[in-house]
């Protein structure tokens, strides 16, 4: 049969099987997606569509065959014959997988130098047709231009058109909006479709569900190497059947949580906060918000909103050019930073990158100390207070010893949510603290960030490009475009009846309903 | 797109990994052969740091003692390494030889680390356009081969083995400089030096704590390897007779006193000759495999 059908796969490691009796057939115009947490043997899979697993890996299977060759014992040769010819591969990150000294256009044609006898300017030709179909504005003169000329959505289609290019039966993409701002995203994945239902096969690998449900027919849920559920994508998400689909789907639904409501006092005032930078113009611009104690704000935005400056004028690393903050009854910034040394333990940063918070050579229990000596903790009582801070974030004190390379991603954010609180600070900002992280440890995370919230009234400033965290914890959100809000409101007001076209844009992209709009 | 597959299936080394990365244990040396390479780098090395603290233990002839009738004889049970042209022991000369080399080595490397690790720490916490004028300074001097600016600073100070050590160490500064200060900066931005100057600790401390310890981590590193080089430029400035005078045993000197009975007498020379290089890939194979451990904990 045309298509993709394998039966059986198994990869072995060593001692360990890490693809587990995969079975799955992909026809031409249909759309799989392969869904699974970081680890579950969704790229092992892939690989092994690709004949690219590696060296000591033992794959076995009862048949492997695409577009009607079966390539169960096939050797390197025949693989490669296959390979970029019957079966491409669209791969996660396009800025990695170009070659930065090519222009696009030779990068698209190599594939054809290898599989076809085609001319040089019939290769041409077939790379610019690629180009269009692959929907790239302009593409006449993009077949000029080299990959740091082009944003990350560009880069992402032409890598999609050095696939098309061949005319393959089946197309693999891993990832392949996954570094992409939610918009982008949308239409990258309308693409995808479009290619589809031209007639051409494609596995889809994700761990972002919202993508899956918006271009797959069908969706198969892998876990622990093994495909556990898998189904019509209306059907896995409207009534998962397998308790991990379930623990999917329920980490992804975007549910403003209901919270009390409730005012204390204002913490930390930014009035008209703007920013400047030389060559990338205004980066925020006339921001006011106000931070109450015990209370979440969540800032929204996609990457250059401005999110990140924010926090940093918030944080005082950086002078606003115009507009102040206050902490508390304190003129914050802009301040000396002499005045403002002794309260600087009263805000605290938590990072995307947990482990940017620790001295790779130190321990995380001495990290941890250092913190606490901070927060007025005196020397004697630091080791105790270390086991007390591990525990309140459920992390076992024995790994106070560890380093942070010895941490998984998941006890690295604990770890270093802990070491912000060690300071005891009135304001705790968190830079998309869980979007390194899987969906399912997300959810852990921030019910930890909850609970902490009730115990010790800190007042947390959310920022995510990622709406399912805001609705889960904050109280109130900001939406931000281009350094300016553009929506502001109780965060259930503003899931429920979004009032700026840029919010219900972000809402449709998170949302698993097939049918929601793309923004345009 | 098998082309594109294969480039994307190839490490930095070029070697094909298959979409997966091998793994590498952790530091030290690899492979067999590699880590039979340390050990025996590690066993030349204190051996050589046994003949300069106890160099009697190594042999029982006194290195200065005269005995001409037994003048060049060849390499024998008695006289391993041969004798030379007034009857010396070469053996005996080559292990009182290794203090001076070893004191030499030790001391310039070791001197010229801190006097480095201090200026480049200065230099990359420094201003930005402080710290780029500065470097402009240094990479001038970097300009110059390290062995070229030792000559010079002993044709100013005149020819000793004093001058020699403080030559060696001034010429291996600027080396040390540039890879203390690039590090510097690159912590400077860390985010956890800038979580530890968030938690209001001072600027200084922060620098003692989290930025000094790092960089002399790296710098400690580069200087294992630097004594090697210290010890080649120093046994060759003595070859030129810029060093130490005759009788002492420096074996930059013995090769120099060698060098016109190399026809007769080749072992005068080429004992000292592969003892200096003995050492000095000692060093090398050590100071290598420092770095990859220090390279490992890093990541």
């Amino acid at each position: 049969m045309s298509g993709i059908d394998v039966r059986g796969l198994r990869v072995v490691i060593g001692e360990r099987t890490v693809v587990d009796d995969v079975s799955l057939r992909v026809a031409p115009g249909e759309c799989l997606a392969i869904v699974g947490e970081s680890g579950a043997g969704k790229s092992m899979i892939a690989h092994a569509l690709l004949g690219l697993t590696p060296d000591v890996a033992t794959v076995t299977a009862r048949r492997i065959s695409v577009d009607g060759i079966e390539l169960r014992d096939a050797d390197e040769a025949a693989w490669r014959a296959v390979r970029g010819a019957r079966i491409a591969l669209v791969s996660q990150d396009a800025l990695v997988s170009l070659d930065p000294f090519r222009r696009i256009g030779r990068e698209i044609e190599e594939p054809l130098e290898i599989h076809s006898r085609a001319s040089a300017p019939d290769r041409k030709r077939l790379a610019q047709a690629a180009l269009e179909s692959a929907a790239m504005p302009d593409a006449a003169s993009r077949m000029r231009a080299y990959p740091h000329e082009l944003s990350g959505g560009l880069r992402q289609r032409a890598l999609i058109a050095s696939a098309l290019v061949t005319a393959p039966a089946l197309i693999i993409a891993d990832e392949p909006t996954t570094a992409l701002d939610a918009t982008v995203q949308q239409r990258i994945l309308q693409l995808l479709r479009s290619i589809v239902d031209a007639g051409t096969g494609l596995v889809i690998i994700t761990h972002d569900l919202a993508a899956a449900a918006h271009l797959a027919d069908r969706i198969a849920v892998v876990q622990a190497g093994a495909i556990v559920e898998c189904g019509p994508a209306a059907r896995m998400l409207a009534a998962p059947q397998h308790a991990h689909t379930r623990e999917l789907v329920d980490a992804w639904r975007v549910r403003p949580a209901n919270r009390p409501e409730r005012v204390d006092a204002p913490v930390l005032v930014a009035e008209g906060l703007t920013k400047t930078f030389a060559g990338a113009g205004r980066v925020v611009d006339d921001v006011s918000l106000t931070l109450h104690r015990g209370a979440t704000l969540g800032v929204a935005g996609e990457s250059g909103s401005g999110k990140t400056t924010l926090a940093r004028l918030l944080m005082g690393i950086e002078t606003p050019d115009a507009g102040a903050v206050r902490l508390g009854e304190m003129r914050w910034n802009p301040a000396p930073e002499s005045a403002r040394r002794p309260a600087r333990r009263r805000i605290q940063l938590v990072h995307q990158n947990p482990r940017a918070a620790f001295d790779p050579r130190w321990s995380i229990g001495r990290s941890i100390a250092e913190a606490l000596g901070a927060g007025g903790v005196p020397r004697r009582d630091r080791a105790a207070a270390v086991t007390r801070a591990l525990e309140q974030v459920e992390l076992d004190p024995a790994l106070a010893r560890r380093r942070p390379g010895q941490l998984s991603g998941g006890q690295r954010q604990r770890a270093a949510i802990a070491r912000a609180l060690a300071a005891r600070p009135d304001v705790l900002v968190l830079d998309e603290p869980v979007s390194a992280l899987d969906a399912s440890v997300q959810v852990t995370i921030l019910a930890l960030l909850e609970r902490l919230q009730r115990e010790t009234g800190v007042a947390m400033l959310l920022i995510s490009h990622d709406l399912r965290v805001l609705a889960a914890v904050a109280d109130d959100v900001l939406v931000m475009r281009e350094g300016r809000v553009v929506e502001a409101g109780a965060t259930a007001r503003v899931f429920a009846e979004p009032r700026h076209p840029f919010t219900r844009a972000l809402l449709d992209a998170a949302s698993l309903d097939a049918d929601a709009p793309g923004p345009g | 797109m098998s082309a594109r597959g294969m480039e994307l299936a190839r490490d930095s080394r070029g070697t094909p990994r298959r979409g997966m990365r091998r793994t590498q244990p952790r530091g030290g040396a690899r492979t067999l052969p590699a880590r039979m390479g340390l050990v025996l780098a590690s066993v030349v090395l204190l051996v050589i740091m046994g003949m300069a603290i106890a160099p009697a233990l190594f042999t029982g002839f006194d290195p200065l003692a005269t005995n001409l009738p037994a003048a060049l004889s060849p390499p024998s049970i008695e006289h391993p390494f041969g004798t030379d042209q007034t009857g010396r022991d070469v053996y005996a000369r080559v292990v009182y030889g290794a203090r001076s080399s070893m004191a030499i080595g030790i001391g310039a490397a070791g001197g010229a680390a801190l006097a480095g690790l201090l200026l480049g720490i200065l230099v990359g916490l420094a201003p930005r356009p402080v710290g780029t004028a500065a470097m402009r300074g240094v990479d001038v001097v970097l300009a110059f081969p390290e062995f070229l600016l030792a000559l010079v600073v002993v044709a100013i100070l005149g020819p000793g083995a004093f001058t020699i050590a403080l030559a060696v160490t001034l010429a291996a500064i600027p080396v040390y400089i540039r890879l203390a200060r690039a590090h510097t900066v690159t912590l400077r931005q860390a985010e956890h030096v800038e979580s530890a100057m968030l938690l209001g600790i001072p600027r200084a401390i922060v620098v003692a704590r989290h930025v000094v310890p790092a960089v002399a981590g790296s710098v400690s590193v580069l200087a294992t390897i630097g004594v090697g080089s210290a010890i080649i430029a120093s046994a060759g400035l003595s070859f030129l007779g810029l060093g130490p005078t005759e009788p002492t045993p420096e074996w930059g000197l013995m090769m120099s006193g060698g060098r016109n009975v190399l026809g007769q007498a080749w072992w005068i020379a080429v004992f000292p000759g592969l003892t200096v290089m003995a050492t000095v890939i000692s060093l090398s194979v050590l100071g290598r495999a420092l770095r990859r451990r220090a390279e490992g904990r890093a990541t």
